[in-house]
């Protein structure tokens, strides 16, 4: 496959794996509330958003893995990886925690995703901007879900209003990560391959807090943000999310099922 | 039905209505639970629209239905049964291009 001038062959995979690790990871953790969720209705939902997320990483991790070229598949890459290998935002390897928490979750993951994709379609990398357009249309049905949960939620009771906001206080400090640009993404930005994330941040921040003022939820000061796990540094929580995922893949390589 | 929504938290009853191509008939496919109509439609297209094909729902508040009882049968039903010639089945209608 060509490659855009001046575009690092190894900083193009990682890049596609960061993309396709956060809907990996996130998909993954959705796919928890499987005969778990408060109703049979938002179980199909949330599955079906898993589902989503799984189908926008697989092709990205195709491309990845040919783009490498050492035979490695989208299966192998999502089974044989260790932690330190994953290139998620830590945001989407949190635990499900409760419904609020899931929600708020999502409505601030969907909010930045939408406008993450609508510019990935612009990548000048051979193949990713067709995906992008395919996943758009699933990504801004997301963004309804979570929205109009949000809104519920957020004026629903007593209950659902305080765990919405908790949830909102917890993860407001892994968003900043969303937005963070190191050197191996400027470069593929200016390389047009990479979306530019910090350009997204104001737009993410408008249309995230216009929803909590209709709610009159005040956002949590932006304080103290973690990141690394763009480079691997990730929480304790993937490692056991990692173990479950992967183990059937592991005793059993090459099943078919 | 009401007495029901009283005495559990259960969210009231949605019928759902698909329209499979433009044209054609909105088509009864079940029902869902949901707590307002935004979310009934939300959650008719989960269960309903999203692997089969489908351009528009329609989204109708169960107790907004009024149906005929099977006392009702005899009387409502029966007299059309022996009349063969009330029966508009005397020529053909191509159903799949009618909607084209």
């Amino acid at each position: 496959m060509n490659l855009p001038d001046s575009c690092d062959r190894s900083s193009t995979v990682d890049y596609l794996l960061r993309v396709a690790d956060e809907r990996l990871i996130l998909g993954h953790r959705l796919s928890e509330w499987c005969g778990h969720a408060p109703i049979l209705e938002e179980e199909l939902a949330l599955a079906n958003i898993a589902l989503d997320l799984l189908g926008q990483a697989e092709p990205i991790l195709d491309l990845a893995g040919s783009l490498e070229g050492q035979g490695r598949s989208a299966d192998d890459l999502v089974f044989f990886r260790e932690a330190i290998d994953f290139r998620n935002a830590l945001l989407v390897e949190l635990p499900i925690g409760d419904f609020g928490f899931t929600i708020v979750r999502q409505f601030l993951f969907d909010a930045y995703s939408r406008l993450y994709f609508d510019r990935l379609r612009q990548s000048r990398l051979e193949g990713l901007g067709a995906i992008a357009e395919k996943a758009l249309k699933e990504i801004l049905y997301h963004r309804r879900h979570s929205r109009q949960w949000m809104l519920r939620l957020g004026i629903g009771t007593d209950e659902s209003r305080r765990r919405v906001n908790d949830a909102l206080q917890e993860l407001w400090r892994f968003t900043g990560e969303l937005f963070e640009v190191d050197q191996l993404e400027a470069q593929l930005v200016e390389a047009g391959v990479a979306v530019d994330r910090a350009a997204l941040q104001a737009a993410w921040s408008s249309e995230v807090k216009e929803v909590l003022r209709e709610l009159n939820l005040a956002p949590p000061d932006d304080g103290h943000q973690v990141g690394g796990g763009r480079r691997g540094r990730h929480t304790e929580h993937l490692g056991l999310l990692l173990a479950e995922m992967q183990i059937l893949a592991r005793s059993h390589p090459g099943a078919q099922w | 039905m009401s007495n029901r929504q009283d005495a559990d938290t259960q969210w009231s009853l949605w019928e759902v209505f698909v329209q499979p191509r433009s044209g054609a008939p909105h088509e009864h496919a079940g029902s869902v639970h949901a707590p307002d109509a935004e979310l009934a439609l939300q959650n008719a297209r989960d269960v309903y629209a999203r692997r089969g094909k489908a351009v528009s729902l329609w989204v109708i508040p169960t107790e907004q239905i009024v149906a005929s009882t099977p006392s009702d049968r005899g009387p409502f039903f029966d007299p059309a049964t022996d009349k063969a010639y009330r029966h508009p089945s005397f020529y053909r209608v191509d159903r799949s291009s009618e909607f084209e």
